[in-house]
């Protein structure tokens, strides 16, 4: 769903209460979503999944990336996208292991995404911490919004 | 052509637990990997966006329980564009079969990864007994 919002004019922040409705419409979605006749998914369907929020001077572009080192993840940006880019390693156990479980899974990624406004790549800060990757873009100056005084 | 094996998307799996939650929000099973050697069992848990302090780990009566708080990350003037994950509480059970010597389980978190080591108890080495002439 992409929506967007224009800061400083009226809104009705109703979002928050409807956070519940909007979960169980997604999860609604995800029953319906295997049928046959109904478009395949929403979803870019590659990993990572991201979350991807703005507020006036920034985009925050969030990962969940357990296992992940700094120095295995790769961020490029240009003006318009940023580009995310990255290996998983799961480290080998001791040879005399006995699996008993294997869920996790381990391997290459990457994705890129573009952005409706510019940002500035000089400007852009990118962290990795618990396994959650935070990548803050600040938008270009030239593209943001002037408030425009009504004489 | 080297062998580059990508990761595939998979989504949280999201449970439905016995106890209701106090705080409203979704709860995710995560990922593990469990192994055992000849000393102990070790489970690696995947929990994203949870610190030591927001981790709970609990042993009774063979059932163990990990139970982790995921911050969640909105800042407050953030508008939502794509929302592809949610952020929720991390909840898995097991039973353990093995008898596990409690005192000595170890449990490690880094990079949003869980690492539990559960020592199993070292049963009674023979010991030889020497006989001394008296």
């Amino acid at each position: 769903m992409m929506f967007r919002r224009y800061f400083g004019l009226p809104d009705w922040n109703f979002r928050s209460q409807f956070d519940e409705f909007d979960r169980l419409r997604r999860q609604l979605e995800l029953l319906t979503e295997g049928l046959p006749g109904r478009t395949a998914g929403r979803r870019a369907g590659v990993f990572p999944l991201i979350n991807l929020t703005e507020d006036k001077n920034n985009y925050y572009v969030r990962a969940e990336l357990p296992g992940v080192k700094s120095d295995d993840l790769d961020i490029q940006a240009t003006g318009t996208t940023v580009s995310l880019a990255g290996d998983r390693k799961i480290p080998e156990e001791s040879n005399d292991a006995k699996y008993h479980r294997r869920e996790r899974e381990a391997g290459k990624f990457s994705r890129m995404i573009s952005l409706s406004t510019e940002i500035d790549p000089d400007k852009v800060e990118a962290g990795l911490e618990d396994g959650i990757m935070t990548i803050k873009l600040p938008k270009a100056e030239k593209a943001k919004p002037k408030q425009i005084p009504v004489k | 052509m080297t062998d580059t094996k990508e990761i595939q998307v998979k989504e949280k799996q999201e449970v439905r637990t016995p106890a209701e939650q106090i705080k409203p929000g979704p709860v995710f099973s995560p990922d593990v990997d469990i192994f055992e050697n000849a000393h102990e069992i070790v489970m690696l848990a995947d929990m994203p966006g949870v610190r030591s302090n927001d981790l709970n780990i609990d042993l009774r009566e063979n059932t163990l329980t990990i139970a982790g708080e995921a911050l969640p990350f909105e800042g407050k003037e953030e508008e939502d564009i794509v929302i592809e994950y949610e952020i929720g509480r991390f909840v898995r059970q097991f039973s353990l079969s093995e008898v596990i010597d409690q005192s000595r389980i170890e449990a490690k978190l880094a990079d949003g990864v869980l690492r539990l080591t559960l020592p199993k108890v070292e049963k009674a080495a023979p010991r030889k007994i020497t006989v001394k002439a008296a």
